[in-house]
């Protein structure tokens, strides 16, 4: 992708979101955001249950698409190309921009498998053994599985597993990882362990996380994006809102906005 | 003390509640009334079938091993394995026919077509499910052997295989679609979607990882259709022939178990003769072929269900 000609509102970053919403039908589940996220850097999406930060994070890769009467208006240009552009194919850009899930999403399949089948997709079926190690390894998951890779992958614990879809999504070499609330289904140790591996991650990938977990985001996040649901004037709709967008160690400390402070402080949500 | 002793008398069993007594027997009755039912129906076949094994003329051997079916004849042969290569001929090829058409609009419906689509097929193929059979055999008679089968296929007979095991697949087609699209949809959705954001396209989706994920149930529907085609009787007794001797040219006329069956029980065959007994062999032979095949697809339906509980 060596598009440069179009202006970059920064050169660090690697999405920029404009007037962007997001809608299913008639329900609006996320209004005017505007942000940059940078590179290299894990920004985190925080907020109550139903603000549409999940709706959000689905927009950078286009998985929206999937579901039905999902519609995005606005935009997010991905290194300066405009993603919903018509000419934009959904699968290209799904190969650049990985995602892993709430709950961890193994195939039925062996380990090994579980990643090749990435690797095949994208034809990067050379040497493709080295590629298995190298993604397990950067997944921290190499030493517990290397001798069982054609054990199914299903047998692993939750919180292997979802290192599994970390290293499937990690070994087609994307340049950004989408997750969503990747440890909600996981213990305090396992999610230590994804938390140590985004640390090391973020050196080669640009990470955003939807987390549920203030301390998850306040420890491990270097961006963060505060969402809320504003409740329309009738009281029947409910639509997530940006309330501020700032440096993790800002947001924690001083929050430019009062609701911000009183979220982060327990006092709602 | 008093108290308590009010207490014991107004939990103590003085109603009676008749309306509950008689909804329990009769909801108790009508479960025993099917078990009772099917002991009834093996109890019958099995003894007439003693029976027929009794005379004399019949040995298990020349049951198994003989190459004509001709009990009404002056000397009669009973050689099952006619009726036996028949049905399953006629039932391979409704599967050639009723698996990838089957599985593929299963495939469609549950991986490439919007709900609006899916809104439309899935009633049609219901509708075809509910086609009388009758229909099909005089639609495999009259449309597809004159239209199709001997226009394209010379030297064809009116009474032919083909046509027969066209039409069986026909008609079975909505039963492999609808159970393969269930597991399909039984896969969950998230395995798609993770499927989907590694680049795979819904192509590769559908048949790398959602294909694979629903194969027990899939397999499933396979046994169940191909057990419908060795069970069904109307398509291939009014399109299938008669012909009772050892053939595999589906070209010609066959004679499954289930159209000597209808055969012999509607011709004047007497009561308690050997020709009619053999009625009784052939249900149980039948019996047992359908009886093996639901409980293999049971077995693989359930080792299914427990994947993804």
């Amino acid at each position: 992708m060596e598009t440069k000609e179009t202006v970059q509102v920064n050169n660090e970053s690697v999405f920029n979101v404009t007037d962007l919403s997001v809608s299913y039908g008639d329900f609006v589940a996320i209004k005017n955001v505007n942000m940059d996220i940078t590179k290299n850097k894990i920004t985190a999406f925080i907020g109550p249950s139903g603000c549409g930060k999940s709706t959000l994070i689905r927009t950078f890769n286009r998985m929206n698409d999937l579901i039905l009467g999902a519609k995005v208006n606005g935009t997010i240009t991905y290194q300066g190309v405009d993603l919903y552009d018509k000419m934009v194919d959904p699968v290209q850009v799904r190969r650049r921009i990985g995602m892993v899930f709430q709950k961890p999403n193994p195939f039925p399949k062996t380990i090994k498998e579980n990643i090749t089948f990435g690797l095949k997709v994208n034809n990067m079926t050379d040497n493709m053994d080295e590629r298995v190690e190298k993604a397990l390894t950067q997944a921290a998951l190499w030493d517990e599985v290397k001798d069982d890779l054609n054990k199914n992958a299903l047998e692993l614990s939750g919180g292997q597993q979802q290192r599994l879809c970390i290293a499937r999504t990690i070994a087609v070499e994307p340049d950004t990882i989408l997750m969503d609330e990747p440890c909600s289904a996981l213990d305090p140790v396992a999610t230590k362990k994804i938390e140590d591996l985004m640390q090391d991650l973020v050196k080669e990938f640009s990470i955003l996380i939807v987390t549920h977990n203030m301390q998850q985001a306040s420890r491990s996040s270097d961006y963060c994006a505060f969402f809320t649901t504003k409740t329309s004037d009738d009281g029947k709709r409910r639509t997530g809102e940006l309330v501020e967008f700032n440096e993790t160690s800002v947001m924690f400390t001083t929050p430019d906005q009062e609701l911000t402070e009183q979220y982060i402080s327990g006092r709602f949500g | 003390m008093e108290n308590k002793k009010d207490l014991r008398s107004q939990l103590t069993k003085t109603i009676t509640r008749p309306v509950e007594k008689i909804v329990k027997f009769f909801i108790t009755a009508s479960a025993f009334a099917a078990i009772l039912i099917s002991i009834s129906i093996i109890f019958t076949l099995l003894t007439e079938a003693i029976n027929f094994f009794q005379d004399p003329a019949v040995t298990f051997k020349g049951y198994f091993t003989a190459t004509r079916w001709t009990p009404t004849f002056q000397n009669p042969e009973y050689g099952v394995i006619v009726l036996i290569s028949s049905t399953l001929y006629i039932a391979v090829i409704a599967c050639l026919i009723s698996f990838p058409l089957g599985l593929f609009s299963a495939i469609y419906l549950s991986e490439f077509a919007t709900k609006r689509t899916r809104k439309v097929i899935k009633p049609v193929l219901e509708v075809l499910a509910g086609v009388p059979t009758v229909v099909f055999g005089y639609f495999a008679l009259n449309w597809i052997t004159p239209n199709i089968i001997q226009r394209f296929i010379p030297g064809t007979g009116v009474f032919n295989a083909l046509s027969a095991g066209i039409a069986v697949g026909i008609m079975i087609i909505p039963t492999v679609a609808s159970i393969s699209d269930d597991a399909l949809n039984a896969v969950p959705n998230s395995l798609r979607n993770g499927s989907l954001a590694l680049g795979a396209t819904r192509r590769i989706t559908s048949l790398k990882i959602m294909f694979p994920a629903a194969l027990s149930g899939i397999i499933a529907s396979f046994i169940l259709g191909f057990s419908r085609a060795i069970g069904e009787t109307m398509i291939v007794t009014i399109a299938g022939g008669q012909y009772p001797e050892l053939n595999l040219d589906p070209r010609s006329a066959m004679y499954t178990i289930t159209s000597s069956i209808v055969n012999v029980s509607l011709g004047d065959t007497p009561h308690g003769t050997t020709a009619y007994n053999a009625l009784f062999a052939l249900g149980i032979t039948l019996f047992i072929m359908t009886f093996i095949l639901n409980i293999g697809s049971d077995y693989i339906a359930r080792k299914y269900r427990k994947e993804y509980e």
